[in-house]
């Protein structure tokens, strides 16, 4: 479990293209966040946790669907650190993983609403099934 | 024939460990010219230096090469050693053994082997020197001083005092800088105009010093010891000195709404003004782009009104020429642009201020009279937001800050909130910070103080972005610490801005030939050991034109640079570098082209006579240097087509010799 986290660490440096070590902990990020109340772990703790390799967290929060991915941390980081792109990693890094989805087949049910278009019903059982 | 002395120095283990210095010395004593051989542990201690003096003698050498470390570190050493057992100087030559040898290589044959042609090369070299005597040149016993805010000052003061002339050059109307702008001073919080004008005063009475104000340097010609520096003084049509600057016509003048520069265009000023009650000289000015009679001749209300008939719309921009002995830059610094910072509104909401302004507001002949409103209504602010690193320590946004630390900010803001906090104890004030950075002598106390009797609210973490909203400022920011983000509706918002240098700065470095870091800062001609010198002989730094300085630093630093300027005037002369160009009369072909490349303008060309043949005068033009001015870059020997210019030291023939060397 351990060598894998290691590897998630590594594949979302990769993934992203961020440096986590060039973060002066500023915190310019989460300030200017605007779904910063809607989230568990705030920008600046996305880097500061995969810069430290404490993944699993990030893995298992809310946080990762929170992000609106606005990019205003990106834009305003004095380091050039692109903490959104460190959430997209972390997302994609749940989101690609084989039998690892948030949601069943049998859950979509619960979900639905009558404003859900009948295309990403469709989708969802398409995806929700593998 | 030249009789060589080779000296192999081990350099401790530096070199010995990997070149084997015995079989240099054995390998080097078969080379053509060299009668003597030797190798020793230390050769730059006394008892090496005594070795080479002994085989001087007992050899009767002519010539030396020392095969060692850099010549950077030891050439000056054993051409002193040379010079002290009766050889010329510049008959030694260092074949560097430890930087370009024995550093970068392993394996002991490789750095043997390299080490053998290394010391071939210097004494191929050594079999073609000649004796050479340096010239000496005159020194103009008088300073310029570019620049007259505190470094500049202080500068000027400290070298008047020693009994030597000096010039202070001030693009702006008056003397005294950015400090004259400020209002207290951390640490000890005495008022910055208390401590100020005094020394204004104090250069303007001072016998030996002469301020050029509102003027710029136009042109600087020479060398160390000798600059020729044209001065461009503006017209500021008054006479500086008629002027009695009793004010009347700053008072009188119909343009009321120019932007007032020294209070940060925060208020207004006439067309002709006097920037501040202390300024020095004090002396009226016309800004020529507001003025009616200079710009449309329908006026005149200055020199009707003026008693002492000071006022000359006639004046124009006028040249002046003098000489130097030396220069000390100090061009100091300017807050950067906040215009592009759109998340803190500055360009939104006027009651987003740089420090440097709030320093005018807080300051009793500042725009508000010292009485804390906010710019926009005039109200009482209760909840003020600091920012600190605005634009500092900024690696992303090379088009919108600066990578360095300011290094000032951290103090002003301290000082900015527990004065505020002081004066007003009906307000909130938050501090946001990455780090408190805080050297200095009584600067931590200082810091803490404003925390913990103060009140003011250090906060870990920057601030987002800041929304005008009605009448408020929304400061979204994060609190690490506590982890949260915190929304405050604030009255004020000042922005600690990064500093850079003065935008003069840039064209001054490159009169002066002297060179910059990539942020215009001044270089120094070493970073530890020497700090107030820039690395073009005769040039000197002084203040926060050399990097981001407070004010005690400042003063120590114009202090030092003024030690060295006087260690230079003291001399009478000074020892020039005798590695010079010069030309050979006979192959000069007149063309120019020397005299177009050097830098220096050191090359002249006159006409003169030649014996022609069967009895007959010819008069060729022909090349000649003046070894005086000459740096001996060599730009010349290069350029000149017939072979006529060579550098004494340097010749084309020796430089060929080495790499035949190298080659064999």
């Amino acid at each position: 479990m351990e060598k894998n986290l290691n590897n998630a660490r590594e594949e979302i440096i990769r993934r992203s293209g961020v440096n986590p070590s060039k973060c002066m902990k500023c915190g310019k990020c989460s300030g200017t966040c605007p779904a910063y109340d809607e989230m568990e772990y705030h920008p600046h703790q996305f880097v500061y946790m995969v810069e430290t390799g404490d993944i699993e967290p990030l893995l298992k929060s809310q946080s990762i669907y929170r992000c609106l991915s606005c990019f205003a941390c990106v834009d305003r980081c004095p380091r050039g650190v692109e903490p959104a792109k460190i959430v997209e990693a972390v997302r994609l890094e749940v989101i690609r993983q084989q039998g690892a989805n948030h949601l069943k087949a049998e859950g979509v049910a619960e979900n639905l609403d009558e404003e859900i278009p009948q295309q990403a019903i469709v989708t969802a059982f398409r995806k929700y099934t593998k | 024939m030249q009789r060589i002395g080779v000296f192999v120095c081990w350099c401790g283990s530096n070199i010995a460990a990997t070149v084997d210095v015995e079989a240099v010395s054995q390998a080097l004593a078969k080379e053509p010219g060299v009668v003597h051989s030797a190798n020793y542990q230390y050769m730059c201690s006394q008892a090496g230096q005594d070795l080479i003096r002994a085989a001087i003698k007992e050899h009767k050498l002519t010539g030396i090469v020392v095969c060692s470390c850099s010549p950077r570190m030891h050439e000056m050493t054993f051409r002193k050693t040379a010079e002290s057992a009766g050889i010329n100087p510049y008959m030694v030559e260092i074949a560097n053994i430890r930087e370009q040898c024995s550093w970068i290589h392993k394996d002991i044959l490789t750095g043997t082997e390299k080490a053998i042609v290394l010391g071939r090369t210097a004494i191929a070299k050594v079999n073609l020197n000649a004796p050479l005597t340096a010239g000496e040149s005159p020194v103009t016993k008088r300073a310029l001083v570019i620049g007259g805010g505190i470094a500049g000052i202080q500068t000027a003061l400290d070298i008047a005092d020693a009994g030597f002339e000096v010039d202070i050059v001030e693009k702006n109307p008056t003397i005294g800088g950015k400090m004259a702008q400020l209002d207290k001073t951390f640490p000890t919080l005495d008022c910055a105009a208390c401590i100020l004008t005094p020394k204004m005063v104090d250069v303007a009475q001072h016998e030996k010093i002469r301020i050029f104000s509102y003027s710029e340097v136009a042109a600087v010609k020479g060398f160390v010891g000798n600059f020729d520096v044209t001065i461009k003084k503006k017209a500021r049509y008054v006479r500086e000195d008629v002027c009695t600057g009793c004010g009347l016509c700053t008072e009188k003048c119909p343009v009321k709404k120019v932007p007032n520069e020294f209070n940060l265009g925060m208020d207004t000023r006439r067309a002709i003004y006097i920037p501040f009650a202390q300024a020095v000289p004090k002396v009226a000015t016309i800004d020529a782009d507001y003025c009616n009679m200079l710009k449309n001749g329908k006026c005149g209300v200055c020199s009707k009104v003026c008693t002492a008939k000071a006022i000359d719309y006639e004046q124009k921009d006028t040249l002046i020429e003098e000489k130097y002995g030396a220069i000390v830059v100090a061009t100091g610094f300017n807050p950067i642009s906040m215009e592009k910072f759109d998340e803190y509104a500055y360009s939104q909401s006027k009651d987003v201020v740089t420090s440097l302004e709030f320093e005018r507001i807080m300051n009793a002949a500042g725009p508000t009279q010292g009485k804390l409103v906010r710019p926009s209504d005039g109200k009482h602010p209760h909840t003020l937001v600091f920012v600190q690193c605005v634009g500092s320590r900024c690696a992303n946004c090379a088009e919108k800050g600066k990578e360095y630390c300011s290094k000032i900010c951290c103090m002003y803001t301290a000082k900015h909130a527990m004065l505020t906090r002081d004066k007003y104890p009906d307000t909130d004030v938050y501090v946001f910070y990455i780090d408190v950075r805080t050297p200095g002598k009584n600067f931590d106390e200082f810091y803490r103080r404003a925390a913990e009797e103060y009140g003011v609210h250090y906060v870990k973490g920057m601030v987002g972005k800041v929304m005008p909203e009605g009448d408020k400022l929304m400061v979204r920011a994060s609190d690490l610490i506590a982890n949260k983000q915190i929304n405050i509706a604030a009255d004020m918002v000042i922005l600690a801005a990064a500093i850079e240098p003065d935008k003069s700065a840039r064209s001054i470095a490159t009169m002066l030939t002297a060179s910059m870091d990539t942020n215009d800062f001044f270089t120094e001609a070493h970073p530890k050991l020497r700090p107030v010198e820039s690395p073009t002989a005769g040039i000197f730094l002084s203040g926060a034109c050399q990097g981001p300085k407070d004010i005690p630093e400042t003063v120590a630093q114009a202090g030092a640079a003024a030690a060295k300027v006087i260690g230079l005037l003291a001399k009478d002369k000074l020892k020039g570098n005798p590695c010079v160009a010069s030309s050979n009369e006979l192959m000069c072909n007149g063309c120019s082209s020397c005299e177009r490349v050097c830098p220096y303008g050191a090359i002249s060309y006159v006409d003169k006579e030649f014996r022609g043949p069967n009895r007959t005068v010819l008069v060729r033009r022909v090349a000649q240097v003046n070894p005086a001015v000459c740096q001996g870059c060599g730009a010349c020997t290069v350029a000149c087509p017939s072979g006529a210019m060579d550098l004494k030291g340097f010749a084309t023939k020796q430089i060929m010799a080495e790499v035949d060397a190298i080659c064999k």
